[in-house]
């Protein structure tokens, strides 16, 4: 079997053209959907397949496009080509290299639920990608795979693409389709979900690019086909970005189940400079830390195993930290970019990253008493389960975890210090 | 017809035309793109004009260009140049290289050159963790990517935006 549904392009050159692609069974499956399939029935392959939102959150996308509320009228599909997450960088790689696919999944995913138009909403950085995919759009149009009356059905679709401009808290989906609104990013209140209360108030699916990508061969092949990869709770392939310490950072599409070890050492080369590694982040910055213990790298990497070990797999963005790292160096990094992310709109968030970039920064720079680092703790836990979205949830993971995990690192930053324990800082900004 | 929608007739109807009719609203961030086009940034005016086409109030217009990061209202060097100094960059020396990039410069970060040619700022996560350092160019026209880069690099590729403007 091949050793790709998703990154096809690095076996097959010029995937990205539309003649290659359709010679290579491009927009079969879709044909195969629209033509001969009731969207009832596309939904059932998907949900057979097992296949989970690969944007971070798992839930089964099947389940997600059989929510859609038939009674309210007419239903969006947004693709969510956000990809903002510190140590993500998979969608980029599909849409720049294997575009007609992602595309076609959108497709089935808008016959499936009825949806009339798709936007797809992309990061503003990813402003070359946008272009070519509105000239690859307008291909499809050309050959009558997009447009109206398809295939000689009554089915019509048209695909649009929508720049952000720079905030990552777009990535969540009820901020994305506020932004799509021409608002502020600002996540919505849930209930009610996106498939009864979605774009302009419709219902709507909002998939990841990657989860979309892997339906065009799963409509073509079946649910069986898909459920030879991976694990029995976590079907198929995932693409691993692995990036920080590394000596081969990049993205390694893989069954889901593959161990951290085979992924950081058979895959990644291992650890720059025969260091030791330290801790791993595997899902980007929103990640908890964990420690890399011989039980940690012998996790298999599916959404059920790495709880265990004590973080979520999300989008499976793996940053490597080697022992050269100090844990409350870490965590500035990460607090500063929350900080700077958080929409402002929940106050525990706002304030809550506001203070713990305060506090981090006077840790990290080594002005710190261990007092800091428990009033540090308690900020953190004080924001806790107090927001709209997962932004502030996602920034404490590393402050509590790392402070739990990596204390030495923290008592060796503030112990030399302990005398000079100054007033909390005034706010500079 | 106001300013923009002299300028940019053609391209403002595409752009509303990819939303619903009763959804203008939703064309605003297209259009604020549009309008920093020229001048890389966007002008009280601006605001205004996009502000009527879409009925809103040139304060909800302002309130988006003063949310997203990749807009401005004021104007900067012709080429802004972001680093990306997170978490993964930073595991593989972008603090470093921004730092150097802007000694060689003779400017801080954030600055601009003498010769307006070049702003020299620090951003958020762009999806290039492999490929760090990488910083990505912003122009009033668009945005590149320019990934493994080396502080030489980023000066050759500055030196040929000279020579290019000249």
């Amino acid at each position: 079997m091949s050793q790709y549904i998703l990154l096809r392009h690095r076996e097959i050159p010029n995937l990205g053209k539309l003649e290659v692609y359709r010679q290579n069974d491009g927009f079969q499956a879709f044909y195969k959907a629209v033509t001969s399939m009731k969207p009832e029935e596309v939904i059932e392959v998907v949900k057979a397949s097992g296949l989970r939102g690969r944007g971070g959150a798992g839930f089964p996308t099947g389940m997600k496009w059989a929510f859609v509320d038939r009674h309210n009228w007419p239903h969006y599909v947004v693709a969510n080509a956000d990809e903002s997450e510190p140590g993500t960088f998979k969608d980029r790689e599909i849409m720049e290299n294997n575009p007609f696919q992602f595309l076609e999944g959108v497709a089935i995913a808008a016959y499936a639920v009825q949806a009339n138009v798709a936007y797809i909403y992309l990061r503003g950085e990813f402003w070359q990608i946008a272009h070519q995919l509105d000239q690859r759009i307008a291909e499809l149009y050309a050959s009558g795979l997009l447009g109206d009356n398809l295939f000689g059905t009554d089915y019509s679709l048209r695909i649009y693409t929508h720049l952000g401009a720079g905030a990552y808290i777009c990535g969540e989906e009820t901020a994305m389709l506020e932004s799509l609104e021409g608002k502020l990013g600002q996540p919505r209140l849930r209930p009610p979900f996106p498939p009864s209360y979605g774009l302009f108030g419709k219902p709507t699916v909002v998939n990841n690019v990657e989860t979309l990508t892997n339906v065009p061969l799963i409509v073509a092949n079946g649910a069986s086909w898909y459920r030879q990869y991976g694990t029995e709770k976590s079907p198929g392939t995932k693409i691993f970005c692995l990036s920080g310490r590394i000596n081969r950072p990049g993205n390694y599409e893989l069954p889901l189940g593959t161990t951290f070890r085979q992924l950081i050492y058979e895959h990644g080369g291992g650890i720059p400079e025969g260091r030791q590694i330290k801790a791993i982040m595997p899902a980007g910055a929103s990640s908890s830390l964990i420690i890399a213990t011989d039980e940690a790298l012998d996790t298999p990497m599916d959404y059920e195993s790495v709880p265990n070990v004590g973080a979520a797999l999300g989008s499976a963005s793996l940053i490597i930290i080697d022992d050269t790292v100090s844990i409350p160096w870490l965590i500035n990094k990460t607090i500063h970019f929350f900080k700077h992310e958080s929409c402002g709109k929940c106050t525990p968030c706002r304030e809550g990253t506001y203070w713990m970039m305060h506090l981090t920064e006077r840790i990290a720079g080594g002005a710190a008493t261990w007092e800091d680092v428990e009033l540090l703790k308690d900020v953190a836990s004080q924001m806790k389960g107090k927001c709209l979205c997962a932004l502030g949830e996602f920034s404490i993971e590393a402050v509590l975890s790392g402070i739990e995990r990596f204390k030495g690192d923290f008592e060796a930053q503030v112990g030399a210090t302990q005398a000079a324990a100054e007033e909390l800082p005034v706010p500079a900004d | 017809m106001n300013h923009l929608e002299e300028k940019y007739a053609d391209e403002i109807q595409a752009i509303l035309a990819k939303y619903p009719e009763e959804q203008k609203r939703a064309a605003v961030m297209p259009l604020l793109y549009l309008a920093q086009r020229e001048t890389g940034y966007i002008t009280r005016q601006s605001m205004n004009d996009i502000a009527q086409i879409l009925e809103l109030t040139p304060t909800e217009v302002a309130s988006i260009v003063g949310f997203y990061t990749l807009y401005y209202d004021q104007p900067g060097g012709k080429y802004r140049i972001q680093v990306c100094t997170d978490l993964p960059c930073a595991l593989r020396g972008a603090e470093e290289f921004l730092e150097k990039l802007c000694e060689n410069l003779g400017i801080r970060v954030g600055e601009t050159t003498p010769d307006g040619l070049v702003t020299v700022e620090k951003v958020m996560c762009l999806a290039g963790c492999d490929k760090a350092p990488l910083f990505q160019v912003q122009t009033g026209a668009g945005l590149e990517y320019h990934e493994n880069q080396t502080v030489e690099s980023a000066l050759s590729y500055i030196d040929t935006l000279r020579k290019r403007e000249r």
